[in-house]
């Protein structure tokens, strides 16, 4: 049931699956104007072409990691609703909650007035919302590439003074994290073999995805490679033959892994080298937002704690 | 409780117009914060891009839908008929799922995203009932018929079962797509399914003697010189339309349809054209009485709409089922 309530934020993360980082690349070009007005230009991720012509007062997300970004570009206070799953930081928690993608509370979005709202490809809301004029922008980060390109978009759709600098800040500040986090990883555990479940029913985080790029960078081999999709479905077996040597998960699934059939023979499982994870960190781990370096922190720590030096 | 006044047609219809008139008024009232009486002067801009449209929406998906169920339990000629019978909710669930799949890849093609949720739902539920009737080899054999549409439901429903086990990313849209939701229908789509009811309406009360001639038997319907297998054709085709224009712009909403006409035959028992009418607004009232419930109970947040129709129309049902075991059953016949 853990499990679930990782797989959850996955989906709102809506990143599950999709094969990281390939496809769309939308490009923003700054039209060049006047210092005071500069309309920005981009193309989100659902392919449509939106000119954000006046820098917005009122922005309502509806994906966390999106208001995770905003809030990390120094634009929290521009932000008047999140999505109900939003609880970082603790700003976010005073704002309304505008319910899911697909229950979205449509009215009370609206009573808002919000000039910018940002969100997922699949939310239902999307059409409705331009029909009324409200400008609609569909970024999903699916890698950590892309997480630099939906940055950029952000701050630039936010018309941020030093957009380009405050995102390029942003980035680096968090790449250096993800340096400094993997420097700290144990002699030991470099190279070993790792099983990601990030939802029940065997759901794996592979290589392509981005809590496996985390993991990549901290010098771990994941058993489900690049090649077989961002979150696939493994087979049970598929796992005890990969005999990885650390399994991450969540708490609650954790619980029962001694009971599924033939994992006694997993060396991660006859070592106890399970690193499982309570609910508030899974939420850090399974969002591809700016917190990608905090998730990174704890998987070192629980590391540290299967490999004391 | 028996003694159940069966009423004339016309005052049961101008009762549930003028319920519904007043359901579209509360409509319009009830706002994200619960009842808003008060600030209806301040909330015109919601009233017209929201609230209206919705519960307008909701009337007319309701009327679809009912429509949709007098036509299929007259077809069929049996009761637990509803218009998701030929497989149109598997369908669209399939079609709504593939959907999702799609937007959630990164590469969308143009006509996609001109398509769009409702488009695959539509065009899903449509299929589905083709499919049933290809593989019924055409509308002559009623049980056929059944059969097929229930193999197409099954088939397809697995389809998507499958979509969502391998991508269950989209599971949660699906879901609620299942469930029903008249939360964001707009002023297009409700053109649109006045329209179709429009159309749909005229012609199935057009061709509606074929239902009272089936009622009698099939070969009564065919010695009452009735073009049974043509007619046959078009009613299903206003089936599947009603349903498939139901579906599309809100979802799988449950029991509106199966139990619309039950709810008519109760009050007024009579010829095909009339019943088939007073469905219509039957199914509005009901869904358009859910749709009010669903936001104004528990306001900020909204129930699904479609859990509240079952229970709704599914307490209704059981309590005409109380009057009619306790007393007589010759009057109400094997068709309520």
């Amino acid at each position: 049931m853990m499990a679930m309530k990782l797989v959850r934020p996955l989906v709102l993360a809506g990143a599950l699956l999709t094969g990281a980082g390939v496809g769309l690349i939308a490009q923003a070009q700054q039209t060049e104007t006047s210092q005071v007005v500069k309309a920005f230009q981009l193309t989100d991720d659902r392919g449509r072409v939106v000119v954000i012509d006046k820098a917005p007062q009122r922005v309502v997300t509806l994906l966390p990691s999106l208001g995770e970004i905003v809030c990390e570009l120094k634009a929290c206070e521009l932000l008047v609703g999140v999505d109900r799953y939003s609880n970082w930081p603790d700003r976010v928690k005073s704002l309304p909650k505008l319910g899911g993608l697909d229950d979205t509370q449509l009215e009370a979005l609206v009573k808002l007035k919000p000039d910018l709202v940002l969100l997922a490809r699949s939310s239902r809301v999307t059409q409705r919302l331009e029909s009324m004029g409200i400008k609609v922008v569909a970024l999903e980060p699916q890698s950590q590439e892309d997480m630099h390109r939906v940055i950029q978009l952000i701050a630039g759709a936010l018309h941020l003074p030093n957009a380009k600098e405050r995102a390029e800040t942003l980035w680096q500040s968090i790449q250096q994290k993800l340096d400094a986090a993997a420097l700290r990883v144990p002699a030991q555990a470099k190279g070993v073999r790792i099983y990601f479940e990030a939802g029940s029913g065997y759901f794996a985080a592979g290589e392509a995805s981005y809590i496996g790029e985390t993991l990549k960078r901290l010098g771990l081999v994941n058993v489900v490679t690049a090649n077989m999709g961002a979150f696939p479905q493994v087979n049970p077996e598929f796992v005890v033959k990969a005999n990885p040597q650390i399994i991450f998960m969540g708490e609650r699934a954790a619980n029962d892994l001694p009971s599924r059939p033939g994992w006694q023979r997993i060396e991660a499982i006859q070592q106890q080298r399970i690193c499982s994870f309570p609910p508030a960190q899974s939420d850090i781990i399974v969002r591809s937002g700016p917190r990608i370096p905090e998730a990174a922190e704890l998987m070192v720590a629980c590391l540290k704690r299967l490999y004391p030096a | 409780m028996n003694a159940r006044k069966v009423s004339s047609a016309f005052q049961l219809a101008w009762q549930l117009a003028l319920l519904l008139l007043l359901l579209v008024a509360v409509g319009c009232m009830v706002g994200s914060d619960g009842w808003a009486w008060a600030q209806w002067r301040t909330d015109t801009d919601l009233i017209l891009d929201i609230r209206l449209p919705r519960t307008l929406g909701a009337c007319l998906a309701g009327a679809l839908l009912g429509l949709a169920g007098a036509l299929a339990q007259g077809l069929f000629r049996n009761p637990l008929a509803d218009p998701y019978l030929l497989g149109s909710a598997s369908g669209a669930s399939l079609g709504v799922a593939i959907g999702m799949v799609l937007l959630s890849q990164l590469d969308m093609s143009p006509w996609f995203v001109r398509v769009g949720i409702t488009g695959m739902a539509f065009m899903g539920a449509w299929l589905a009932v083709a499919l049933s009737l290809v593989l019924s080899w055409g509308v002559q054999h009623t049980l056929r018929l059944l059969l097929a549409g229930v193999v197409v439901g099954v088939v397809l429903g697995a389809i998507a079962s499958l979509l969502l086990v391998m991508f269950p990313q989209i599971q949660g849209s699906v879901q609620s797509f299942m469930l029903g939701s008249t939360a964001y229908v707009s002023w297009p789509a409700c053109g649109l399914m006045l329209a179709v009811l429009a159309l749909s309406w005229a012609a199935s009360v057009a061709a509606s003697p074929l239902l009272d001639g089936l009622a009698l038997g099939e070969s009564t319907a065919l010695s009452l010189g009735l073009p049974v297998k043509s007619l046959r054709w078009v009613l299903l085709g206003l089936l599947a339309l009603c349903t498939a224009a139901a579906v599309a712009q809100t979802g799988l909403i449950a029991f509106v349809g199966l139990a619309a006409p039950h709810l008519v035959r109760a009050r007024y028992k009579g010829i095909h054209g009339k019943t088939l009418s007073l469905s219509c607004l039957m199914g509005a009232v009901l869904l358009g009485g859910a749709d009010l419930l669903a936001r104004g109970l528990m306001a900020p947040l909204e129930l699904p709409v479609g859990v509240l129709t079952a229970i709704l129309g599914g307490g209704y049902m059981l309590y005409l089922m109380r009057g009619m075991s306790s007393g007589s059953s010759a009057g109400r016949g094997g068709r309520l």
